[in-house]
């Protein structure tokens, strides 16, 4: 295989790892521009969504499809409840309240997982596994495509929701200033828990299409922290920056394996985020902000 | 009943508002040094590593609790004290010359990670720091010529003029000194001009500029004196291991160091003392009481994480002034007896905030 080729190649495979970084930085900046809460479990409710495929699919035999279907509702429906009961008694606290509480959640959700479905390492086959897919000379299995795709279809579907219905207006009225929603009558308390299921939903979606990749295990949330570079590097705050964010350090990560000595790999994600914070704290699309005393 | 009245700034500052306070931090002085007598290895260890979290606690307390900046990478500064004093006496420098070094250089650190927070603020800050600990973590596995990367460290014992410290008991009386040294500093600190300046920054940064205090330069000292404290640790953690390696230092302790900030009560000393023996002697509460819990529950290797994921959401919700709030008010109620009342404890909290609530 040419240098060419090798370089295509590590791109196409860390393009989908970097969707899957896009998939939980989209879930952490809808949460955060809508409520304002830096939800540091999103990486475990990753992990929670995967684990409930596994369940459905593998242990209870339902077909795949509808398996995941289920697995993403209920971790929309735990995300709700999440809001109702944790998140929303701590409105109006400062940021490290709420960032010690969610990393009080995301102990707590890996100790739950554990006692639940114990400390092993799992596979969870989905119908791309161990198939792949020609394009020009780069060989791309089918499980990379599928979280592309997946990827792309899912905000396709987001842009059309927030630009079109409704209640997806209704969301961004209330992440732009829920004092204002409020007295336009929309209910800013039920958006911010259908905000919290989006997101919820969102993280179980990359935790099922990253399943077949990674396998599932109690610790595969500390990929999410590699969500949060994504999201500073999109500029914190912007839809399309967390997509492109996330690409981006993919991208750079699978480079790094490539061109760069062994470790390097596991920090680029960081360095980045370092080097954006230095030189760009807005990020790559964001826009300074300032907040008045 | 005791009514403390105070007519001037200065009695606000004083170290000890009566003569019974300083009675009582007297009397405890003095328990803790003679501890070694009448203790046995266990209790003695255990001190040890309230006082090397207490030293972490004041530190970071400091920086969260009183400039209200966020750090999500203290394991990192512990870790940079702990391998500095390591390697530095692996290479026949004397102990204290490399306890020294080790506080410092994890100073410098400090201010470097210090100077791009001064355009930081909240989570930006947060993510800076995890991502600052995460490359430390890094550059710890590999630079293995110098750390010996996964293979980890022996550490070999302090040496004082000639003579060995390496006893339980010589590290207990180690790890007093440098927390009680730290302790002194940041009491101090906090009461001076330094220490208001912080807590301004804290209140409101836009506030405190306008006021003539330069944010960039008290920021920075924050960062630089927080890791100081936290390196000092860090040399002392590693004494009492004898063995240090990278997976020592993971993104979990940065997590613990400051749960046990929040668990002792933000923006103060007391708070940090608090959290620092509240976390080394739940584990080994969890560990007593394993024989009376259901087989269930005792079975879970993790029953300490579990514990400190629940208790910290518990504290931020129900308690957000921490154990101290306890301590606080337990002594107001001796102090006002019989005029206490909960009440003049309340918060009040309007804003866009209850809007929201109800």
């Amino acid at each position: 295989m040419g240098a060419a080729n090798e370089l295509l190649q590590q791109v196409a495979s860390g393009t989908a790892t970097g969707c899957i970084y896009a998939l939980v930085a989209l879930g952490f900046i809808l949460i955060f521009k809508a409520t304002e809460v830096v939800n540091f479990a999103q990486g475990d409710l990753m992990m929670v969504g995967a684990f409930l495929g596994l369940t459905f699919v593998d242990t209870m035999h339902l077909p795949y499809w509808l398996g995941a279907l289920l697995a993403i509702a209920v971790m929309a429906g735990f995300g709700a409840l999440l809001n109702i009961v944790l998140l929303r008694p701590l409105a109006g606290q400062g940021i490290f309240a709420v960032i010690m509480v969610t990393l009080g959640l995301s102990i707590l959700l890996r100790v739950g997982a554990s006692v639940i479905w114990g400390p092993e390492t799992v596979r969870f086959d989905s119908p791309f596994s161990r198939k792949v897919v020609h394009l020009g000379g780069v060989v791309l299995s089918q499980e990379h495509v599928a979280i592309i795709v997946t990827t792309v279809a899912l905000v396709a579907a987001l842009f059309l929701f927030f630009r079109f219905s409704r209640i997806g207006i209704a969301m961004q009225a209330s992440s732009e200033n829920a004092l204002a929603a409020y007295y336009m009558g929309i209910p800013v308390k039920s958006v911010h828990t259908l905000t919290w299921a989006l997101g919820a939903g969102i993280a179980a979606i990359a935790g099922i299409m990253l399943a077949p990749v990674a396998f599932v295990h109690v610790n595969m949330g500390f990929l999410g922290l590699k969500a949060f570079p994504a999201a500073v590097l999109g500029g914190f705050g912007s839809i399309p920056g967390a997509i492109v964010g996330g690409i981006i350090i993919g991208i750079v990560e699978s480079l790094a394996v490539l061109y760069l000595p062994e470790g390097f790999n596991n920090v680029a994600a960081y360095v980045l985020l370092l080097l954006v914070l230095m030189i760009r704290p807005q990020g790559l699309f964001g826009v300074a902000a300032r907040r008045k005393v | 009943m005791r009514f403390a009245m105070n007519t001037s700034y200065r009695d606000y500052q004083r170290l000890f508002p009566h003569r019974g306070a300083l009675l009582s931090y007297a009397a405890l002085a003095a328990l803790l040094l003679l501890l070694p007598l009448g203790a046995g290895g266990y209790l003695l260890t255990q001190a040890t590593f309230v006082f090397i979290n207490g030293t972490v606690a004041l530190g970071l307390m400091l920086l969260v609790g009183y400039t209200g900046l966020i750090s999500l990478g203290h394991a990192a500064f512990f870790a940079v004290g702990a391998y500095a004093a390591a390697v530095l006496e692996v290479h026949g420098v004397p102990f204290v010359a490399a306890l020294v070094t080790a506080g410092a250089l994890t100073g410098i650190i400090g201010i470097a990670i210090g100077l791009p927070a001064l355009r930081m603020r909240g989570i930006y800050l947060a993510m800076a720091t995890l991502a600052f600990a995460f490359i430390v973590d890094e550059v710890i596995v590999r630079w293995s010529s110098v750390t010996r990367g996964n293979r980890g460290i022996m550490v070999p014992d302090a040496t004082v003029l000639g003579v060995k410290l390496d006893s339980g008991t010589h590290i207990y009386y180690i790890a007093l000194v440098v927390f009680a040294l730290v302790l002194l500093a940041l009491v101090n600190i906090v009461r001076s001009r330094t220490g208001r300046a912080f807590a301004a920054i804290r209140d409101s940064e836009i506030a405190a500029a306008s006021m003539g205090i330069n944010v960039a330069i008290f920021k920075t000292m924050a960062f630089a004196l927080s890791a100081t404290a936290t390196g000092l640790a860090g040399a002392v953690y590693a004494h009492k291991l004898g063995y240090i390696s990278p997976e020592q230092f993971d993104i979990t302790l940065s997590i613990e160091f400051l749960i046990m900030v929040i668990i002792g009560g933000l923006g103060s000393i007391h708070g940090a003392v608090f959290g620092a023996i509240f976390v080394v002697v739940l584990p080994q509460l969890i560990i007593l009481a394993k024989p009376f819990l259901p087989h269930v529950i005792a079975e879970q290797p993790i029953l300490d994480a579990a514990a400190f994921g629940v208790l910290v959401i518990l504290f931020v919700m129900f308690e957000p002034s921490g154990l101290n709030g306890y301590w606080t008010r337990t002594k107001a109620w001796f102090d006002l007896f019989p005029f206490y009342r909960p009440s003049a404890f309340k918060r009040d909290k309007i804003g866009v905030a209850d809007l929201v609530r109800h």
